[in-house]
């Protein structure tokens, strides 16, 4: 007889909280008041709140359960913060949003709650079967959350992508993960690691790696595997959009740092060169792409791809210096993106979002204090002292200089310069152009002002005092690098 | 810990910028007059920094460091010495001034002006005090922000696109410098198995000679020949000065050219010795190729603020030139001719923005017999032209004399080109004078001028004061530089392992 396994659930916690308020909110969606659910944003902040909460009192822990298929420890909970937090912030974003654009419905919240429940899942999977669970999770609820406008014919069409597209995706996972399978004969990270540390050159493992590469290429949307973004991005609901952007990036590189630093470290100098063409490919195509788009939303998804190529910069560098640099610009470029997206949300109008660029004309004189802090997320996205974006592209091409990329920090750095140029497009639409016609008034409502302002206080912050985020960052990745 | 003056000069502008933002919008003389204290009070408390000096010493002094960032090595480090001390009191000085020129020509959005000068003040005199290669970095690009929004927001019809160039521009170069500093920040770790962006414990290790010092002098040499600018790199700036408001002019020619200048002493020159004396012909070529074409390209310029802006090309490769002869002549000469620099083209922008808000034209063809109009302000133009074009008195002689007298004695061929330069230079701006000032008037419209307020007198006469008070008594601002530059010459001349000239 098979002995069952131990479970101890406290390892889950935070991701049972989040699956069980996301149930609560379906329940709740049921019982009267039918029209307004702003209760049901409430419980849903509740949740999210409460598994931030959860994952800061388990700091310095180190769980494990399922015969060690999920581990909880400060690399899981350091994304657990992030993600969290880039959940609380779109809840509050969306209650009036969605009632602006007419889509509140209950499941929008629950599909989020269980969405990000995947994320948090993914961030503690140390087993690849319970990456693939975790990745599935986090993307069901996600197709169907990018097809929420359901009357508009780009959601259909994001939706319809990102489905497609994704299920490719996983389908590329799943057999790399099955082709590992077969050439170790175990699913679990480490010890895949010690059997193939033998064998490195078995071309199973290799056909393995590159087919599991393909699949987390989709989901952290680099190039060549970024097609789906742009459409995506710009059909999604926009606190959609900051969630794909956020959330499930965040949830996708912790899963591939711990493949790469737990699993995979002594391929890792064989791996670096195809990370380094992936980096540089994916930086470069997103910064010019995005320098052709006029649609705000379809701007910022190339921007996304090439964060991620700088994110992969760090990846390709390694160590501690490289991957410690990737969780603190996670954490920078999930406060400003979401900040971001966070005033697009802001300036959507009843029925139809201002996603083109010269819908922010004269948002400067309008809106002195909306433009203002637009523009600041958009400098930190440049990459401008003293914002989190700065410190963060420090840290990322300082990694890669340490690691003997030299190169590939000279085409960082070229590249932020050539990025300047599209996000500053933005702020002289907003400051230095005068509206074509009447303009409505903007006034974000009380959730998200207090969203936008935890969000510039975060950018403002690590920007001024990185030191203690670092920190967490270093002592975040410690645990895999034993 | 207490903030030392130097801090208090640092960040009073940018906490003044704070404060400013709670008052209400629609009070603009209270923004304005908010803003000119808080840059009078910065001017004020900056004093004691030259009243304090001890022009005998090389080292630096007001000296302040906290720790910022300790894992990384980067900590809150300031300081000046002979040279920055000069540079330090020329931004501050000239702050009050650029706020009080645009009391009547900058009236829409008023607060989000007097707050931008604010912030790019504390940045200008962040980058001239940082001894922190992270907390430079930081300055260096913070107040390239500011700028652009003065550019971009109160500029010219063009606007626009001179505010992205210039941003652009800067950028480019920044980025290549960024990762310059980020080579020799682990080179030296390596070496010395100490991480950190301290400027002066950087500054004493001795860079390996070779291909890597040259990558990283290059790296920052096109920085800082960007923002000098150094011919080719100059072509950001006339779009820059054109489109800029009066006070933006002043602060772009008066300060920001500066910093291009000063990254070639304080991290240039000390840190890759050997790269600069390899590079440094070349660098003598395009400086003394700028003074010319600056001057000739000057010469037929239509319109004066174009005028102005090519010959800032021509001055500051007289900069250039004085810093890379290496020698104790050159240098200071161009140290007090960054000064001089600031305060005569400052002014010469200051002046052309009075006549601009008076005719909303800056065409010389425009003007004429403006003398019979106007006599104040044609006297002090006067005063503001010669010194420009270095007339014996006046301080623009000073530095172009040292500076020339440097230059005979490492090549001669260059140095008689270079004064060449001041020869087209009497050309471009007396020509120039003449036509906008002598003669008899052309135009209408130019017969109603009114002769300067009692606003104006007082922007200007405090320049012509500096302007004269160089010219005579130059030892008064050569006095706590020159210890500073023996200290760098020495610097260069032990840590190089090429031949010294």
């Amino acid at each position: 007889m098979i002995p069952a396994p131990p479970i101890s659930l406290a390892v889950l916690a935070p991701a049972l909280i989040v699956i069980g308020a996301g149930c609560l909110v379906l329940l709740l969606d049921l019982l009267p008041p039918r029209e307004s659910k702003a209760h049901l944003a409430t419980v849903a902040l509740g949740g999210v709140v409460a598994a931030l909460l959860t994952s800061l009192a388990a700091w310095g822990g180190r769980g494990r359960a399922f015969r060690d298929m999920v581990i909880l420890d400060n690399y899981a909970l350091f994304f657990h913060v992030v993600i969290c937090y880039a959940a609380a912030l779109i809840v509050l974003l969306s209650i009036d949003y969605l009632r602006r654009t007419g889509a509140e419905s209950g499941e929008y919240y629950a599909l989020v709650l269980f969405s990000t429940s995947g994320m948090l899942l993914l961030t503690s999977a140390s087993d690849l079967i319970v990456v693939f669970l975790a990745i599935e999770l986090m993307s069901l609820s996600l197709y169907v959350l990018a097809g929420l406008f359901k009357r508009r014919r780009q959601a259909g069409e994001a939706s319809m992508k990102y489905f497609l597209l994704g299920a490719f995706a996983s389908a590329f996972l799943l057999y790399g993960i099955a082709l590992l399978y077969g050439a170790t004969g175990t699913t679990s990270i480490d010890r895949i690691a010690t059997a193939i540390a033998s064998t490195p050159w078995d071309p199973l493992v290799i056909a393995g790696l590159g087919l599991v590469m393909v699949g987390f290429g989709f989901k952290i949307s680099s190039v060549p595997f970024h097609m789906w973004a742009p459409d995506v991005y710009e059909g999604a609901p926009t606190c959609v959009t900051a969630l794909i952007a956020t959330g499930s990036k965040a949830a996708a590189f912790a899963a591939l740092i711990r493949l790469f630093l737990g699993g995979f470290r002594l391929v890792h100098a064989d791996w670096a060169a195809v990370l380094w063409v992936l980096a540089a490919l994916t930086m470069t195509v997103g910064n010019v792409v995005a320098i052709a788009q006029l649609n705000l939303k379809r701007m910022l998804a190339y921007s996304s791809i090439a964060h991620v190529g700088y994110m992969l910069v760090g990846l390709a560098a390694g160590g501690a210096a490289g991957t410690s640099a990737i969780l603190f610009y996670l954490l920078a470029y999930t406060f400003t993106t979401a900040g971001t997206f966070g005033v697009i949300t802001v300036c959507a109008r009843t029925g139809e979002e201002a996603v083109d660029v010269r819908d922010y004309a004269g948002l400067g004189r309008r809106h002195p204090v909306l433009a203002f802090v637009l523009a600041l997320f958009l400098l930190s996205l440049i990459g401008v002292p003293p914002l989190a974006g700065f410190v963060g592209k420090f840290y990322l091409f300082g990694a890669a200089v340490r690691a003997g990329f030299l190169w590939l920090a000279v085409l960082g750095v070229l590249n932020s310069a050539v990025a300047a140029y599209y996000y500053l497009r933005v702020i002289v639409t907003m400051y230095m152009q005068e509206p074509e016609g009447p303009s409505a008034s903007l006034v974000p409502s009380f959730a998200g002002g207090v969203a936008l302002a935890i969000a510039l206080v975060g950018v403002v912050l690590l920007g001024l005092m990185p030191a203690p985020f670092v920190d967490l960052a270093q002592g975040a990745i410690a645990p895999l690098l034993r | 810990m207490t903030p030392g003056v130097l801090s208090i000069v640092t960040l009073l502008p940018v906490a003044g910028a704070l404060a400013l933002t709670l008052a209400p919008r629609r009070h603009d003389a209270l923004l304005r007059g908010g803003a000119l204290a808080v840059s009078l009070a910065t001017f004020v408390i900056s004093l004691p920094l030259y009243l304090g000096f001890d022009a005998g010493s090389a080292s630096y002094q007001f000296e302040e460091q906290m720790a910022w960032m300790p894992s990384l090595g980067a900590a809150y480090h300031v300081g000046i010495d002979g040279i920055s001390l000069l540079l330090v009191l020329l931004t501050t000085f000239l702050m009050p001034i650029a706020l009080a020129s645009a009391w009547r020509a900058i009236e829409d959005r008023t607060k989000e002006f007097v707050i931008a000068m604010l912030v790019l003040e504390t940045g200008m005199i962040g980058v001239f005090v940082s001894l922190d290669l992270f907390l430079f970095l930081v300055f260096w690009e913070a107040m390239l922000i500011p700028m652009y929004f003065v550019i971009g927001v109160w500029g010219g019809p063009n606007r626009i696109y001179a505010a992205v160039k210039f941003v652009l521009y800067t950028m480019a170069g920044s980025a290549l410098m960024l990762v310059a500093i980020l080579a020799l920040y682990y080179q030296h770790g390596v070496a010395t198995g100490t991480f950190t962006f301290d400027l002066p414990t950087v500054t004493r290790w001795v860079v390996p000679a070779g291909l890597g010092q040259n990558l990283m002098f290059l790296g920052f040499a096109l920085a800082f020949a960007i923002k000098v600018p150094l011919f080719p790199f100059h072509t950001w700036l006339p779009d820059a000065h054109v489109e800029a408001p009066t006070a933006g002019s002043v602060i772009l020619a008066g300060v920001l050219l500066k910093m291009g200048t000063y990254g070639f002493l304080r991290f240039g020159l000390p840190i890759f010795p050997d790269a600069s004396l390899t590079f440094g012909p070349i660098v003598l070529a395009l400086a003394v190729f700028g003074i010319v074409y600056g001057a000739w390209v000057s010469t037929v310029q239509p319109d004066l603020k174009k005028l102005v802006a090519y010959s800032s090309v021509s001055h500051l490769g007289f900069v250039m030139l004085g810093i890379f002869t290496f020698n104790m002549q050159g240098l200071v000469g161009g140290v007090i001719q960054m000064v001089n620099h600031g305060l005569s083209t400052g002014a010469l922008f200051l002046m052309v923005g009075m006549i601009y808000e008076r005719r909303h034209t800056r065409l010389i063809a425009d003007f004429g017999g403006l003398w019979k109009v106007i006599p104040a302000f044609s006297a002090l133009y006067l005063v503001v032209v010669l010194s420009s074009l270095g007339l014996p008195g006046l301080n623009g002689f000073v530095g172009e004399f040292l500076i020339l007298l440097g230059a005979f004695q490492v090549n001669r061929g260059l140095a008689a080109l270079a004064t060449t330069g001041i020869i087209f230079a009497a050309v471009y701006l007396l020509w120039m004078y003449q036509r906008v000032i002598f003669g008899e008037v052309t135009h209408e419209e130019n017969l109603r001028l009114h002769d300067l307020s009692p606003r104006e007198w007082a922007l200007v006469v405090p320049l012509v004061l500096f302007i004269v008070w160089i010219g005579v008594y130059p030892a008064t601002f050569t006095g706590p530089t020159e210890a500073t530059v023996e200290a760098l010459i020495n610097q260069v001349q032990s840590k190089a392992s090429v031949a010294f000239r």
